[in-house]
């Protein structure tokens, strides 16, 4: 009987009686939230354009942030080094494609998975033989990001918003409607939906499926270096991080693979869903479940809905 | 020259159902068997035994166990870490209270809850495919991870939060706990290795076996000649699991003598699956060469400068192993996504005809 | 090929006289979302016969062969198989009541060997249990042996000898499609469902297939139902045939009288709807 009102009545009892705090949890919700978003618009990205679920994402977010905090710390001015991280990236999309996704054209999708998480290994070995292992700060000010704080009095309480929060949420915006307009707009855009369509079939009416993987990768990279930039000026950057981006994995169970709407709202409902349920429930439990709600979540939405929120049903054929 | 099948006719459907169809083939098993039952417990040193062959048999059993799901019925899973906890939590928990039953069996039985387990977090491959399973046995991992540690009962509530391994015998011979000899306990892991590929390669050649592979090449057709996708999958999850469990079990009992939670991350669960598609996905003697090749590779880094005199300090080794094993898992699946086990058969289909290939 | 063919006529399939109803299709419609495949439709099909189901591309064919075996579940209808009437039922169920097939594109296991990939058909025979499949010896060893018997039996009947231990990708089309064939004569069904079993084959290949389905039928008493766009074909297999067209049933009868239907001879050179 205790734990019945412990589980369904107990939490939003607390809720309602400090509704600053809940609003404090709903926030830091939606942070948390918008960098899922980040991280799992990147996949979509890359599903969207080879069909290949980029396992390489989570470590492509760090090894982006290292470059840029490495390239300040060796005494690059910090735009600069914004700019080098950028190009680094571009070769690092061009290499992988030559290397690695040229030679698994019209593979199954589980061995270009496989590939990937090959390529987050050793990109992991790589970018702790050429940055360190160790955790290093976010150059966050020296990028002319705002890093103060507002208070806000309401509910007899205060709620306290990051500034840098605030600066992710719009940046993230911005990129969400680049990409889209970049998606439904331009010409790459349309041979991008080809490629995800049918490999072969956009091989044989003149698609380069090397240019157009290039570029996605290219844009995703772009995507994981915004993200890490968020992702480092809240905590550190450290390779623990690409642990914590597989949490983009349910995220797009949710939102499906493809929609990058999807990417946001599973995003956000996965940020909100795990801080809600740590704060109120999570003691029941012991705390600490903030490592498997999102799986689970995710786990029980597939068995009702495979196709996550936005997918199409798949009509299967023989 | 000597690797010859020419004369050896088969005359009966037993004989051509047979394991190893090539005389020469049991040959070979049988000296492999009795260098590692015979040869190895003499001449081996303890670094040999305990550094290298006893990692090398657990991560082959587990690399088996995962092989039977991802290799032979197609499911991907990234949970391999956690259900070897499973076993070894389990395999603690039933010394703890039954301390005068014999190690070995309990190390058996604790296959059965990660069996069980398995089974569970198995159950969603029914509607869901591909990748999608990877985030249910994602779920898997996570949670018990988060279980091996916010439940204090699994580890006796030990302050340190790992489980101790505590002594045990059979016969007279001490083979777990600090004490207990390399060569013991390398003997009671090599058995049960042994025993257990024998099992799977007679599970996996039969009917079972075949109604996973089926699963695996083309699950519509598969249940349109009458599979039941249910039965196939689950049976494919818990025997995968069950392996596992015995994996782990031994891992904490006959290998490190205490864990904690780090031993069954979801890194453990990326070196297993690296063991198999290195070794060859879908084969029971690739299981062997991923694990003998991931296991040793770090160890040949370390040695291989040294040679030369250079000194290269631990975390560099780290790095460049980890460098190296997602350059080859990439190389493989590019060139030969049937791993090592693959290149093993081309030779010996070489060797069949040489020196006159035509 | 002898005594064990239709083995698992004991029961049911024996109280069915040949000519008389095996499968009986009522008012079948399926569509999914809001795209109509299958509209209305009812025949039947008889113990020992070859019916013929043909129809355009598109016509809602293979989702006909689908629904009967279980794949689809239509909206609208009902099946009788036997004199049972069905209600959803799985695909396996319908695998182990008799029906079996084979598929437009290719179907086979393409990681296992031919051998494998006929024994694949009679799992639904083989029932030693996970204890006995453990050891392999004994009592699971005699019942792969034993199958291993019938499934030569088959290789035999279809010469598919030389290719028994290869794996099945690598074969050509017109062997894989025989191999496919053998897999599902394997299960030894009471109803066997061939999707267009000679697409993309020579002359050759053909006369070579038509051959085989019409020696299944004779010789075992297989009843048929076969998709197939050679015109020729058909009308020398078939007993009776059914068109579709846009999911709808035009035309059902003896090959002669579809041939002189006025319906059909619109649908196939194209009269505006």
């Amino acid at each position: 009987m205790e734990l019945l009102y412990n589980i369904f009545i107990d939490p939003f009892v607390q809720m309602g009686a400090m509704p600053d705090f809940l609003l404090q949890v709903l926030w830091e919700g939606f942070v948390s939230g918008i960098l899922y978003a980040l991280l799992a618009l990147g996949f979509v990205l890359i599903f969207k354009a080879s069909g290949v679920f980029n396992f390489a994402q989570g470590i492509m977010v760090v090894f982006s942030a290292l470059s840029l905090v490495s390239l300040y710390a060796a005494g690059v001015p910090a735009y600069i080094a914004l700019a080098l991280a950028i190009l680094i990236m571009a070769a690092l999309a061009v290499t992988i494609e030559r290397v690695v996704l040229r030679h698994l054209v019209n593979q199954d999708d589980i061995i270009l998975f496989m590939a990937t998480i090959g390529l987050s290994y050793f990109l992991i070995g790589f970018g702790e033989l050429i940055f360190g292992g160790e955790p290093k700060a976010m150059i966050t000010e020296e990028l002319g990001l705002p890093t103060g704080s507002t208070t806000f009095d309401i509910f007899d309480g205060i709620l306290i918003l990051q500034h840098i929060d605030i600066a992710a949420a719009v940046i993230a915006a911005i990129l969400v409607a680049v990409l889209a307009i970049f998606f439904s707009k331009t010409r790459i855009g349309r041979g991008l939906r080809a490629v995800a369509d049918d490999h072969q079939a956009a091989l044989s009416v003149g698609i380069s499926l090397n240019q157009i993987w290039a570029i996605v990768w290219f844009a995703s990279g772009i995507v994981a270096l915004a993200t890490g930039i968020m992702w480092g000026a809240k905590s550190d950057v450290s390779f623990a991080l690409q642990i914590v981006a597989l949490k983009a994995l349910p995220v797009l169970i949710l939102g499906g693979f493809t929609s990058v709407p999807g990417a946001i709202v599973g995003g956000l409902i996965i940020g909100f869903g795990e801080k809600l349920f740590e704060v109120y429930w999570g003691g029941l439990l012991g705390g600490g479940v903030e490592g498997w709600f999102a799986y689970v979540i995710a786990l029980i939405f597939l068995l009702f809905r495979p196709q996550g929120l936005f997918g199409e049903k798949i009509i299967e054929r023989v | 020259m000597f690797y010859r099948e020419a004369g050896q006719y088969k005359t009966n459907y037993k004989d051509d159902l047979a394991t190893f169809p090539i005389l020469q083939d049991r040959i070979a098993i049988g000296i492999y068997l009795v260098i590692a039952f015979v040869a190895i417990p003499i001449f081996g040193n303890d670094f040999f035994i305990n550094s290298m062959m006893i990692p090398f048999l657990i991560f082959t059993l587990a690399a088996i166990g995962l092989n039977i799901l991802t290799g032979y019925t197609g499911q991907l899973s990234l949970g391999t870490g956690a259900f070897m906890g499973v076993g070894a939590y389990a395999c603690y928990k039933m010394t703890t209270i039954f301390p005068d039953i014999n190690i070995i069996i309990l190390v058996v039985l604790s296959g059965v809850f990660s069996a069980g387990i398995g089974a569970i977090f198995g159950l969603p491959s029914l509607r869901i495919k591909g990748f999608y399973l990877v985030v249910t046995t994602l779920a898997a991992q996570f949670f018990l991870e988060w279980c091996f540690i916010r439940i204090p009962w699994l580890y006796n509530y030990n302050i340190s939060g790992a489980i101790e391994v505590p002594q045990r015998e059979i016969m007279g011979v001490i083979i777990t706990g600090a004490s207990a000899s390399p060569t013991a306990r390398y003997l009671v892991v090599l058995s049960v290795v042994v025993v257990m590929t024998w099992i799977a390669s007679n599970i996996i050649q039969g009917r079972i076996g075949r109604s996973w592979m089926m699963i695996r090449d083309m699950d519509i057709a598969a249940e349109l000649m009458g599979v039941r996708p249910l039965q196939a999958k689950l049976s494919a999850f818990a025997v995968s699991s069950f392996y596992c469990g015995v994996a782990g079990a031994m891992m904490v009992f006959f290998w490190l003598g205490a864990a904690e939670v780090e031993s069954f991350d979801v890194n453990q669960s990326f070196r297993i699956l690296f063991m198999v598609v290195l070794g060859g996905l879908g084969s029971l003697v690739g299981c062997y060469m991923g694990a003998a090749f991931i296991w040793m590779l770090p160890i040949m880094i370390t040695i291989a400068p040294s040679i030369f005199g250079l000194d290269i300090n631990a975390a560099t080794v780290e790095h460049i192993n980890f460098m190296m094993i997602g350059g080859l898992i990439i190389f493989f699946l590019i060139m030969e996504p049937h791993g090592l086990a693959r290149l093993w058969s081309l030779a010996k289909q070489k060797l069949r005809v040489w020196p006159f290939p035509y | 090929m002898n005594a064990h063919v239709n083995q698992n006529s004991v029961s049911a399939i024996d109280n069915i006289a040949k000519g008389d109803v095996l499968l009986q299709v009522d008012n079948i419609s399926l569509s999914f979302g809001g795209v109509k495949a299958i509209t209305d439709i009812s025949f039947d099909i008889r113990k020992g016969e070859i019916r013929a189901i043909i129809g355009p591309n598109g016509a809602g064919k293979t989702s006909m062969l689908n629904v009967i075996n279980g794949f689809y579940h239509p909206q609208e209808g009902t099946i009788s198989f036997m004199g049972q009437q069905r209600t959803k039922m799985r695909p396996y169920v319908a695998a182990s009541q008799g029906i079996s097939r084979t598929f437009q594109n290719v179907a086979l296991f393409s990681g296992m060997s031919t051998l494998d990939n006929i024994m694949a058909g009679r799992c639904l025979k083989m029932h030693k249990s996970f204890f006995w499949q453990i050891f392999r010896h004994g009592p699971a060893l005699d019942e792969e042996i034993e199958h291993r018997k019938v499934v030569e039996d088959i290789i035999e009947f279809l010469e598919i000898e030389h290719i028994r231990k290869d794996p099945v990708g690598a074969l050509p089309y017109g062997l894989q499609k025989r191999v496919e064939l053998a897999r599902a004569l394997a299960a030894e069904p009471i109803l066997l469902l061939l999707d267009e079993p000679m697409a993309g084959m020579n002359l050759e290949e053909k006369e070579d297939m038509s051959r085989f389905i019409i020696e299944v039928n004779e010789q075992f008493g297989t009843t048929i139902a076969l998709i197939e766009h050679d015109m020729g074909v058909v009308m020398d297999l078939a007993d009776r045939v059914v068109v579709l067209d846009y999911g709808k049933k035009i035309a059902d009868g003896k090959p002669a009288e579809v041939q002189a239907d006025q319906n059909v001879i619109d649908a196939y050179l194209g009269v505006a709807h």
